[in-house]
């Protein structure tokens, strides 16, 4: 899919997301792909924050915010609701965060995944609870800094949530990243024609959180994916494909030292 | 925040009407992008990485919900957008 492939229309338009958001341009390019028929069901976050300031509404198609721990659980109800009502050809999508996904979510997750239910969760990852002022999550990678985690970095490993989904029995499951964006239009694209549940995690950066300029969001996702910090990955029918190599693993060091959340203060470095 | 362009009746359901802006996000930007449409190729790069949907399929800048985040001059692979400080239009205004 290209730029000129997509509705012309906006799904997610002024929206009160910090300039250069990562997890908003995920949001927007896949309510663009899925289009109008589209329920949208956001928990607590940064998204349904900065799209439901009252009395502004920043989404086109319906939209709702769900409690924290039952994005899932919500999607399945409103699905089911559908079905009974015979609204056809209507997609309930969820946008989650990481801490809604990996943390507080991932009961109500497990449980529509196992029933089997048509949904489509996307957990947009800035690896952190941004919205209220970057607490570590359990996505957050090793060694960042948080608020929670303010001198040494997390000390815990980033879960691998696909390997999560993976083993409890999801349909189709996807990492994507918000630097290549056409890989990530062509897997919702993917997703939205499989019948069950579907879950695709895509890195969205955040600028606040990582210590990047506004403008470097895109770079610093697609960097990611070139030095293997974020593999691009596809679970279909039982089998794991990569959808693209790291293409120089060499400047890894670099793409750490970049982002002010790696940079420990010298007292409390490790030998 | 502004008010006075609420509908006069209060809606049915929970929500206003959908895509119903109050207040445009404009004046959040230090810098805004400047398109050269003499190098633009029209290749929608912009368009497609914009956060706020703020550039047009068309490469036309909506100025009004435009946050100056700098990733449209990031992403053009010509060169064709320039980041320029927004006092300099501040000062332009001025002096009308």
């Amino acid at each position: 899919m290209s730029a000129r492939d997509l509705d012309a229309r906006e799904f997610f338009f002024g929206h009160k997301a910090c300039a250069g958001c990562g997890g908003s341009l995920a949001v927007r390019i896949a309510l663009k792909v899925l289009g109008e028929r589209t329920v949208a069901v956001l928990p607590a976050g940064c998204m349904s924050a900065v799209g439901f300031n009252f009395p502004q509404l920043a989404f086109t198609n319906n939209a709702l915010i769900t409690p924290f721990a039952a994005a899932a659980s919500v999607m399945t109800g409103i699905e089911a609701g559908l079905r009974r009502r015979s609204v056809k050809n209507v997609r309930v999508v969820g946008f989650a965060g990481d801490g809604g996904t990996a943390d507080i979510g991932l009961q109500a997750l497990s449980g529509a995944i196992d029933r089997g239910d048509n949904i489509l969760y996307i957990c947009y990852d800035n690896e952190a609870y941004m919205n209220t002022g970057i607490q570590k999550s359990g996505l957050t990678p090793h060694g960042a800094r948080t608020t929670t985690t303010p001198h040494k970095g997390s000390r815990r490993p980033k879960k691998d949530m696909l390997a999560i989904v993976a083993a409890n029995g999801v349909n189709y499951t996807a990492s994507a990243s918000i630097g290549y964006l056409d890989d990530y239009m062509r897997k919702i694209k993917k997703a939205a024609g499989i019948t069950g549940a579907k879950y695709i995690h895509v890195l969205a950066p955040c600028p606040t959180g990582w210590g990047v300029n506004t403008d470097e969001t895109v770079e610093i996702a697609r960097e990611a994916v070139d030095v293997g910090f974020w593999p691009l990955r596809e679970y279909e029918n039982g089998t794991w494909i990569t959808n693209r190599a790291p293409s120089r693993p060499q400047d890894l060091e670099r793409h750490i030292k970049r982002q002010g959340r790696f940079k420990i203060e010298k007292r409390y470095q490790e030998d | 925040m502004p008010l006075k362009r609420l509908p006069d009746k209060a809606p049915e359901l929970t929500a206003f009407e959908a895509g119903y802006l109050v207040s445009p996000n404009g004046e959040w930007r230090s810098v805004r992008p400047v398109i050269d449409m003499e190098r633009c190729v029209r290749c929608g790069q912009c368009y497609l990485y914009c956060p706020d949907g703020a550039i047009s399929p068309e490469i036309s800048v909506d100025y009004d919900f435009c946050k100056g985040c700098g990733i449209c001059a990031k992403i053009c692979g010509k060169g064709a957008v320039a980041m320029r400080k927004e006092s300099d239009y501040a000062q332009l205004h001025q002096r009308k």
